[in-house]
């Protein structure tokens, strides 16, 4: 986490404009870890943004899992901003795509980049992560889960295989 | 021709005989109830092993809708469930097309019955001309023709003076008048019962009282006229109270209810199921109970079916723009054996509910097995327990809640003037 | 941000394939509608008020009693959600003379449909499509039987102005025989702990009214003390004369919401009407433009109740419960 956060900071001169957005759930945790370690190191809080990409999904109508929707809480406006969207497993790139579309639902950020706590590859849509925190090879019937603590703080991650 | 039905229990309330015994029938006659074993073996043999044998069932009460409604049922085709449900006997109302309310109607449904029923057809003529409620039907026609008794039945004669002078003529030919007894004024748009679940489930409603109003009036012009008055299918407890204190003060008033109003209550209705629609409506568990203790006590006298057929366009549409009724020969017998297995009713108290006291009140020669009378005999096992099936019913109708309902007591074996008509599922 | 980290999250399934009534609901279920809703409010209050969620699917809203806001409500929630709306209007006569409800639901039925927004004059009809068609029926009133998008709006609204319903006194005032929004709104604030009153002349009461879990009282001053909340129900002003009040003057009277009633209404007191609002009848002027007066939040939340519901029932959605 560390280094992405001077990763993201090391790539970004103008820090007036930085804003996160994290993807429901693993994203918020992992944004405000960032925020965190970001404050620390510059003093600077960055304004924060949830992002529930539940409506904005490919599959909503078509499979017969139950999706949650949950609230988008951006309390900032998103014209102008370099944006950071944060999510914990990139994966196929479907959650990526809804979460661009719902975000531009909300307004016309200036750069949207991409950190990711785990890249496990197997991409379905163009997309690719500007900020990774470790890439882990997984087989594509194993899922891969961050677990967090009821702090918020990452306490590791498993591999499994998917439930069928 | 001799025929013998062996090895069954016989009970035949009107002859006071209930017990193991072989039924005799010879040149459609009852030939006489003989101990196990020792009727004549030059008969044909029907076993009865584990059945009740008793008279064949009278239903007073039952729409045949023929002549003008032939496509929801047939004099044929009525007759048929009839037979199948055990019921050798059967009034037809009136509220026909044209309404059987002159001699011709009711010679039309005669013949009709003589061609192509294989039970007995007994009509119902109106009351009133064209059941209109505004002027006397033409009675001694009626009469004459064949007709066993009047009622303008769903259509009820709302003036208090008609309904008076219509006791008062129907007397001088010896004829019963069945009311249907409710005030429609009262009732108003309701569909069903007026109670809690009405409440919830906001369809207009009619009171109970609606009943009770009405059957006091036609108990007190019975008083007033000395006519007969037969109330039909009472569903209320206070109807079931004003018959009661009717009967002690020696009116001639007598009455039935229907296999429906002793079995369901207004909760049915909660589906909206438009087969739960009939009128008068379903009630409450306390009407139900009353009514079943009516019957116990014989305040009520009878059961009939109140057999209604409608076809699927009559009812396949928003409840309260549905037609009312349901059908109900074949289970007329099923549905009133559960209040002997509730142990509500004697077997032989039901039976006579069915049989003798139904045919006295239209005063018909049917109902019993004494010997000479007319070989009309139902055997049915008690306690078989099957499903009823309401796409194979006999009926050219479907419309019952009772479908794919569970049954116990069924009927085996359906004689009529000694010819079986209805044996083991098949029309013979 | 509101929501803590460690949100303890309770998910509740739905699994209904239709909307015909409230009393069929858990008080769960009603909670999970109006937690979706919250999300779909905020969708109303965007520069872009649509979200791709039920693009491809088709939407019929099928009236055969006229209604303009029920039907635009819908037809804006459907199109929120990208939905494809299709009105159909029907008077009554005509359905009665020509076209049976069975047939119409089989034409509609061969035009795959993924949702039917139904509005009838007579109680139950919904449940005929419901059990026919392999789409999702929405009860958008049913005679006097159900109106259950509006008992949830109204539950939303009650919320967001009280946060509550343990225990919150309710009462509802008029023609609580014949009124769908009564029934729903009973069935609905009882399931989720509210104190529910009834108040109007005897004829609008129904018999057994107090076996539903409510309160009856006989005046509208006694019904206004002290509530939190106080709903007028709409006078069906065709039901005059004979059947249900003498005249509108004498019903407002002696049931009409006016200030000088308010004079006993509790300072935070809000008022309710599901509208149309015969002004002047049961709500005067003065309290329907008043400052205790949430009429309006009402028809905003009718929105986002309805998207909820139609994304619940063709977006599959599931949901979760707040632990507040």
């Amino acid at each position: 986490m560390n280094r992405l956060a001077s990763e993201i900071l090391e790539k970004t001169p103008d820090l007036s404009t930085l804003v996160l957005v994290g993807m429901r759930t693993g994203g918020i945790y992992l944004a405000r870890i960032l925020q965190d370690k970001i404050k620390a190191s510059e003093g600077i809080e960055l304004p924060i943004g949830v992002l529930d990409i539940t409506l904005y999904r490919d599959d909503i109508t078509i499979t017969n899992q139950h999706h949650f929707v949950r609230k988008t809480e951006i309390p900032f406006a998103l014209g102008g901003k370099d944006v950071v969207l944060v999510d914990d497993v990139l994966f196929t790139g479907r959650s990526t795509r809804a979460a661009l579309d719902a975000m531009m639902d909300h307004g016309r950020p200036k750069t949207v980049r991409l950190a990711v706590l785990i890249d496990r590859g197997q991409r379905e849509l163009p997309i690719r992560p500007d900020f990774v925190g470790k890439d882990v090879a997984v087989l594509p019937d194993e899922s891969v889960e961050v677990l967090f603590d009821e702090k918020g703080k990452v306490k590791g991650a498993v591999v499994e295989k998917r439930k069928s | 021709m001799k025929m013998l039905i062996e090895g069954g229990t016989v009970i035949d309330p009107a002859a006071g005989f209930e017990g193991p015994a072989d039924l005799v029938i010879e040149n459609g006659k009852i030939a006489g109830i003989v101990k196990p074993g020792a009727g004549p073996k030059d008969s044909e043999i029907i076993t009865a092993k584990g059945c009740i044998i008793c008279p064949g069932l009278v239903d007073i009460h039952t729409h045949l809708r023929e002549p003008g409604y032939e496509y929801k049922e047939t004099i044929a085709t009525g007759s048929r469930a009839a037979a199948a449900g055990g019921v050798t006997s059967m009034a037809c109302m009136a509220n026909t097309n044209p309404v059987n309310d002159n001699g011709s109607v009711t010679e039309f449904i005669l013949k009709q019955a003589r061609a192509y029923a294989v039970v007995r057809v007994y009509p119902i003529g109106a009351v009133t001309k064209g059941q209109q409620g505004e002027a006397l039907a033409e009675i001694g026609d009626m009469r004459e023709a064949g007709a066993v008794a009047l009622s303008d039945d769903g259509s009820v004669v709302a003036d208090s003076d008609l309904m008076r002078r219509g006791l008062e003529y129907a007397k001088t030919f010896g004829l019963c008048v069945v009311t249907h007894s409710e005030d429609m004024s009262l009732v108003g748009e309701g569909v069903m019962n007026e109670g809690f679940v009405s409440t919830e489930l906001g369809l207009p409603a009619a009171p109970h009282e609606a009943e009770e109003i009405m059957i006091f009036r036609d108990v007190t012009l019975a008083a007033l006229t000395g006519a007969r008055v037969h109330i039909a299918h009472v569903t209320t407890s206070g109807g079931v109270q004003i018959i009661r204190e009717a009967k002690k003060r020696g009116i001639a008033v007598t009455a039935e209810t229907c296999p429906h109003y002793i079995t369901l209550t207004d909760d049915a209705v909660r589906t909206f199921d438009t087969n739960t629609k009939v009128n008068p409506p379903l009630r409450t568990q306390d009407d139900v109970d009353a009514v079943i203790e009516g019957l116990a006590d014989g305040t009520i006298d009878a059961v009939a079916s109140d057999h209604a057929p409608h076809v699927n366009d009559d009812k396949e549409v928003e409840f309260i723009y549905a037609k009312s009724g349901m059908i109900g020969l074949e289970t007329l017998l099923p549905l009133s054996l559960a209040l002997v297995e509730q142990k509500k009713l004697s077997m032989s108290r039901l039976i006579r509910a069915l049989t003798e006291l139904p045919a006295g009140i239209i005063s018909i020669d049917a109902g019993t097995l004494k010997t000479g009378a007319g070989a009309d005999v139902t055997v049915f096992d008690p306690t078989e327990e099957w499903v009823y099936d309401v796409s194979k019913s006999l009926s050219k109708s479907r419309n019952t809640p009772f479908a794919g309902a569970a049954m116990r007591g069924r009927v085996k074996l359906t004689v009529v003037g000694g010819k079986v008509v209805y044996r083991d599922g098949t029309i013979v | 941000m509101s929501e803590t980290l460690t949100h303890a999250a309770k998910e509740i399934s739905w699994d209904k394939k239709d909307l015909l009534d409230i009393k069929s609901l858990s008080a769960d279920e009603i909670e999970l509608v109006l937690n979706t809703a919250e999300s779909f409010k905020q969708i109303s209050e965007r520069d872009i008020k649509k979200v791709p969620t039920l693009r491809g699917k088709t939407v019929i809203t099928l009236f055969y009693e006229a209604s303009t806001r029920t039907r635009v409500s819908f037809e804006i929630a459907g199109k929120r959600l990208s939905a494809d709306t299709v009105n159909i209007s029907t008077s009554t006569s005509s359905v009665q003379k020509g076209e049976t409800l069975i047939d119409m639901a089989k034409n509609l039925e061969a035009m795959a449909p993924d949702a039917i927004i139904m509005r009838h004059n007579v109680p139950g009809a919904p449940y005929i499509l419901a059990s026919r068609l392999a789409a999702s029926i929405i009860n958008a009133g049913d005679g006097a039987h159900e109106h259950p998008t509006q008992a949830l709006l109204d539950a939303f609204t009650i919320r967001e102005k009280k946060g509550r319903f343990e225990k919150l006194r309710v009462s509802l005032i008029g023609d609580i025989a014949h009124s769908r929004v009564a029934r729903s709104n009973i069935f609905c604030l009882t399931k989720l702990g509210a104190n529910v009153t009834v108040s109007g002349p005897a004829t609008m009461l129904p018999r057994y009214v107090e076996r539903l879990g409510v309160r009856v009282v006989s005046t509208i001053q006694e019904a206004v003390e002290g509530s939190d909340v106080i709903m007028m129900l709409r006078i069906q002003k065709e039901r005059m004369g004979k059947v249900l009040f003498p005249s509108t003057r004498d019903y407002s009277r002696f049931f009409g919401l006016t200030p000088d009633v308010m004079r006993g209404a509790l300072p935070d007191a809000i008022v309710m009407h599901p509208g149309p609002m015969n002004r002047g009848v049961e709500i005067s002027s003065e309290v329907a433009d008043g400052p205790y007066s949430v009429i309006l939040d009402q028809v905003t939340n009718g929105v986002a109740v309805r998207m909820a519901i139609l994304y619940l029932l063709l977006g599959r959605g599931g949901g979760y419960e707040d632990a507040h």
